[in-house]
């Protein structure tokens, strides 16, 4: 029982109309969650500022209040008071819709996120398959806004992304697969009840999968193919200011943030953890992912889009069907109290499938370029 | 077998990334913080020294730009007494050829280098503005007899003979100040 279903219960004990017993708690829910979401991005903001400059030995942004915190909220108040520029041969309806199409998708990926135990909005039987479906709508909005705003870079920056996405969203399933496989369930709660052992231990190939997937889904470092600064200038948003262009900033961090908790939910045993209330435990454990995905931005540079698409279809789909299959004959085999055993073969696994078809990865005519 | 391919080239960049994080940041705030110049720097507004002067004009001809304005009268003992030493330190290039050229160490390069002026009438300095004060100091470009007064040159806030490289990740913001400031 989710906490949304005993506030019901309360209000429905206090005699409340049918009609407020049910959209009450879930208005409060979904202001709880929106504001949380908000907040955590703006830390997210500071945090990511702060930490990618200590990666290059710089300071970073220190001016603004205590270790520059308000630095974000600055940007943002710079970012509003900015004019809303139009280009003239704009497609201006498709141009206005398509901030909204990238931030709304992001904002609903939350509803299934479980932040604590029983603190989620929606307990969906099919949790994981509706992040999965949601989550693909805000390509469209970013194809839109490449498309309408009427300039070859940011339909150069739309093209990519499409093929990203494509490309990564078969891996990044296959790999929630194996999950469900062990679990038996789509729910997020009992994906995180499950997991005695995280699953980044039970599935390590499975992991690494995910994270690169949904590295590529988040349009992160090195995967930033399409805001690639250097070639396309800033890709989908380039005629884009002022509120339209923070929808999609935020919604930059926001499916960041989105991603980090699904991470956690499905692969670090989200809420649970000694000592600590689970709610602190799955903002420790999301912040951790985030500075793993910073730190790899600071490090690794971008990749080509030939590499990008071989990568996905070359290296990372035959991985995930390997591992799918792998995952379902254990399941299968070996009983349920001897998952430490499963352990052990799925790293060993893991170790010899990378090594095995780096092997075979190559690129350009068997030219190693990778 | 070449480790690179199997992803050992990722994992030593990583590596070297977060070895990165745990260093003191190279970044110097400037106008909180300063490093030290080169003590050789040729710095904006020259020091002159008027009793070493004697009024030959060297430095006149020597600036490329024509910038230096001498007026001189004759005094006793056949003389020449300095009425007007004066040069627009908008129009000169720092070249050093007037401390080069001259033949009684009269001349030197300043040290300064924030001499930014409002209007364009203070940039043009006099005989009281050009000679040796507390603020106005001579550099040891051409001069190394000057050397020994001035700070020793600092590439790093943090260098290793000033205590080495510091472990500090997070107060920052009030660092303390650097050897110049």
């Amino acid at each position: 029982m989710t906490l949304l279903d005993q506030f019901q219960l309360i209000l429905k004990s206090q005699n409340w109309p049918d009609w407020a017993v049910y959209l009450v708690p879930a208005l409060v829910g979904i202001i709880i969650i929106i504001s949380v979401v908000l907040t955590v991005v703006i830390v997210y903001i500071w945090w990511e500022r702060r930490l990618i400059s200590r990666f290059q030995i710089r300071l970073g942004p220190n001016r603004c209040g205590p270790e520059g915190i308000f630095q974000p909220i600055a940007t943002a108040v710079k970012i509003l008071l900015k004019e809303d520029i139009v280009p003239e041969k704009a497609d201006k309806l498709i141009h206005f819709i398509a901030p909204i199409t990238v931030f709304v998708p992001i904002l609903l990926i939350f509803a299934v996120v479980p932040f604590g135990e029983g603190a989620i909005l929606a307990d969906l039987n099919v949790g994981i398959v509706y992040v999965i479906a949601i989550s693909s709508i805000s390509v469209i909005g970013i194809f839109m806004a490449a498309w309408a705003s009427g300039n070859k870079y940011s339909f150069i920056s739309g093209m990519r992304s499409i093929a990203q996405m494509v490309s990564y969203e078969i891996p990044v399933v296959l790999s929630i697969v194996g999950i469900a496989l062990v679990v038996g369930s789509f729910s997020m709660l009992k994906i995180v009840e499950a997991q005695n052992i995280p699953f980044i231990l039970l599935q390590p190939l499975g992991f690494l999968i995910f994270f690169l997937g949904s590295l590529a889904e988040m349009n992160r470092s090195p995967f930033d193919l399409l805001e690639a600064d250097s070639e396309i200038v800033a890709g989908y948003h380039i005629e884009y200011s002022g509120m339209k262009f923070a929808m999609f900033y935020l919604g930059e961090y926001g499916v960041a943030l989105a991603y980090a908790g699904i991470i956690t939910t499905l692969f670090l045993s989200g809420w649970q953890g000694p000592l600590l209330p689970p709610v602190i435990w799955f903002l420790i454990k999301v912040m951790m992912v985030f500075s793993v995905i910073v730190w790899i931005r600071s490090t690794l540079p971008r990749f080509r889009v030939d590499q990008l698409t071989a990568f996905a279809w070359k290296f990372m789909l035959p991985l995930a069907v390997i591992n799918l299959v792998l995952i379902a004959i254990e399941v299968l085999v070996i009983p349920a109290n001897l998952q430490w055993t499963m352990v052990l073969i799925n790293f060993g696994f893991a170790a010899v499938l990378i090594l095995l078809w780096s092997k075979l990865f190559t690129l350009g005519g068997g030219r190693v370029e990778v | 077998m070449k480790f690179e391919r199997y992803g050992i080239g990722i994992a030593k960049g990583l590596a070297l990334t977060l070895k990165h994080l745990f260093r003191a940041p190279i970044t110097v705030q400037y106008p909180d913080e300063k490093l030290n110049v080169s003590r050789r720097t040729r710095g904006n507004e020259l020091v002159w020294f008027p009793d070493k002067c004697t009024g030959c004009g060297t430095c006149t001809k020597a600036c490329l730009q024509g910038n230096i304005i001498l007026v001189t009268h004759r005094g006793e003992e056949n003389k020449f007494i300095v009425d007007k030493f004066e040069l627009d330190s908008g129009r000169c290039i720092f070249c050093g050829l007037c401390v080069e050229s001259c033949p009684y160490n009269a001349l030197a390069m300043g040290v300064d280098y924030e001499c930014a002026k409002y209007r364009r009438g203070d940039a043009v300095l006099g005989k009281e503005k050009l000679s040796l004060s507390e603020k106005h100091k001579p550099s040891a470009y051409y001069r190394p007899q000057f050397a020994a007064e001035l700070p020793e040159q600092s590439l790093l806030l943090y260098n290793r003979k000033e205590g080495g490289q510091k472990l500090s990740i997070f107060p920052l913001s009030k660092r303390k100040r650097g050897p110049h400031a």
